[in-house]
């Protein structure tokens, strides 16, 4: 039991990268499946073709590469600096699940049934208007339920970051090991402890969302 | 005769390949009410689809109130219209639907209200009133707090049409609205039609199977058949007196 309290205060050293970065690329990746959804229902096929390229691309290869790539590869490859390795994760989880979070915007809009495209041109809204009071209203209540379970992925995406030498609950459970070999097994279990209860609040508002998407959507 | 408030002048209406509209004309005036009737497929809905913009004519023009509803003048020539003459020129016209297409997010009283604040910018204790008012109408006036998900489909369709009336519309256009309900509620639904014929100044146009219920509130009957306006004239004169063998044909399936 000691061993356990140990081992949870050495871990909670971490808890605030974890849930910093948690949040701040959550609220990346969200700014991200919006823009990126939007852009995809443009009637510009620029913005089309080129939103889809940055989808296929963030999706179709893996997070920790993409980290790697924004941490290792582009200051090198072109002498940017894009700040401290806290923001380059952000940046790098904000973009890889924006890219799936998109998909989830644009699938929802397009859910939303026609008949309510035509009443609102039947009470002679303009496109903005329809889009603003109609049509995202509904497709946001429709999205609830993906945008909660993405979000968990992004809480168990974020112990990549300890890769690239950000100091959150993995980075604390690794260096714990380091030192005290044997109790390898117990320091894992604490460290699933840790994520599984900041996981829980997302699962408990994934669940409330899901009632909500059900109530308020035409069918 | 007053000059009339909607027009059609050739038109005509394709989806690909399939001719469905082969040369409509036809004038309806302020106040009156037209039923449409003819066999399903024969382009009734489309004809008021056009009118309430939701499908662009082929070839030909609607005139609403003396302007050209899909054509506009731009540089001296006459181009197709854009969003901003569609809304000019259609922000009279009302429509009610089959499937009633209440907004699922807003209560019934916000449904009623949403448009007439955001779009026509008017006062929103006037519009609120306003709805109250035909909420009771359509008598769903203890209903304004509850969602459409909470209600009936014959209360649906009585909100959708206080909706549209809160618009003050000069055309409203009635797309087989009872078609979509469970028969005992029909009833309600076209006794509130009835209600909108008998003391509204404006011009119903009616797409509808409710064969006796049309003639019977209807000024002018108009049956389609195959892409063309086959027959019309007054109720009497269409039903009674038509030797038309597709009308006869087409009535005697609703009088078995």
């Amino acid at each position: 039991m000691d061993d356990i309290i140990n081992i949870s205060s050495q871990l909670g050293r971490g808890l605030g990268i974890t849930i910093t970065i948690l949040i701040a690329s959550a609220l990346f990746a969200y700014l991200m499946g919006f823009i990126a959804g939007l852009s995809r229902l443009s009637k510009n096929v620029f913005l089309r073709k080129f939103t889809g390229l940055y989808i296929e691309i963030f999706r179709g290869t893996s997070l920790i590469v993409q980290l790697f790539w924004l941490y290792y590869a582009i200051p090198m490859l072109f002498g940017i600096d894009l700040g401290s390795n806290w923001v380059i994760g952000v940046i790098a989880i904000g973009l890889n699940y924006g890219a799936y979070l998109s998909e989830v915007v644009r699938g929802s809009i397009i859910s939303v049934a026609p008949g309510q495209y035509e009443a609102a041109t039947a009470l002679n809204m303009s496109s903005t208007q329809r889009m603003r009071l109609i049509i995202f209203p509904q497709a946001v209540r429709m999205m609830l339920p993906e945008f909660g379970n993405y979000t968990i992925q992004m809480l168990k995406g974020t112990a990549l970051v300890s890769l690239i030498g950000l100091n959150d609950i993995l980075y604390y459970g690794d260096i714990l090991r380091s030192s005290n070999l044997s109790q390898a097994p117990l320091i894992y279990i604490v460290v699933l402890g840790f994520y599984f209860l900041l996981a829980l609040p997302l699962i408990f508002a994934t669940r409330k969302a899901e009632e909500i998407s059900k109530k308020g959507v035409a069918s | 005769m007053s000059e009339p408030i909607v027009q059609y002048k050739d038109v005509h209406k394709s989806f690909g390949d399939v001719k469905v509209l082969k040369g409509i004309d036809l004038d309806i005036h302020p106040a009156e009410k037209v039923a449409v009737i003819g066999p399903s497929g024969s382009g009734k809905t489309t004809i008021i689809r056009m009118l309430m913009t939701l499908e662009e004519p082929t070839s030909g023009d609607i005139i609403v109130d003396g302007t050209n509803l899909w054509k506009m003048e731009k540089n001296g020539a006459m181009v197709d219209a854009n969003e901003k003459h569609l809304r000019q020129v259609r922000g009279d016209i009302g429509m009610v639907f089959q499937h009633f297409n209440l907004f699922p997010h807003m209560t019934i009283l916000e449904n009623c209200m949403t448009a007439p604040i955001n779009v026509k910018g008017e006062d929103k204790k006037e519009v609120e009133q306003r709805s109250m008012e035909m909420l009771e109408r359509v008598g769903l006036g203890d209903k304004f707090d509850n969602y459409p998900s909470q209600l009936s489909g014959g209360q649906k369709q009585r909100v959708a049409m206080a909706r549209a009336l809160v618009m003050r519309p000069k055309v409203m256009l009635f797309d087989e609205v009872t078609s979509a309900l469970d028969p005992e509620l029909v009833g309600e639904v076209l006794e509130v039609i009835r209600d909108i014929a008998k003391n509204d100044d404006m011009a119903m146009v009616l797409v509808t199977h409710e064969m006796d219920f049309a003639l019977d509130i209807a000024d002018k009957v108009l049956f389609l058949d195959e892409g063309v306006i086959a027959e019309q004239g007054s109720a009497a004169d269409v039903i009674e007196h038509s030797e038309n063998p597709r009308l006869r044909e087409f009535l005697s399936r609703f009088r078995n």
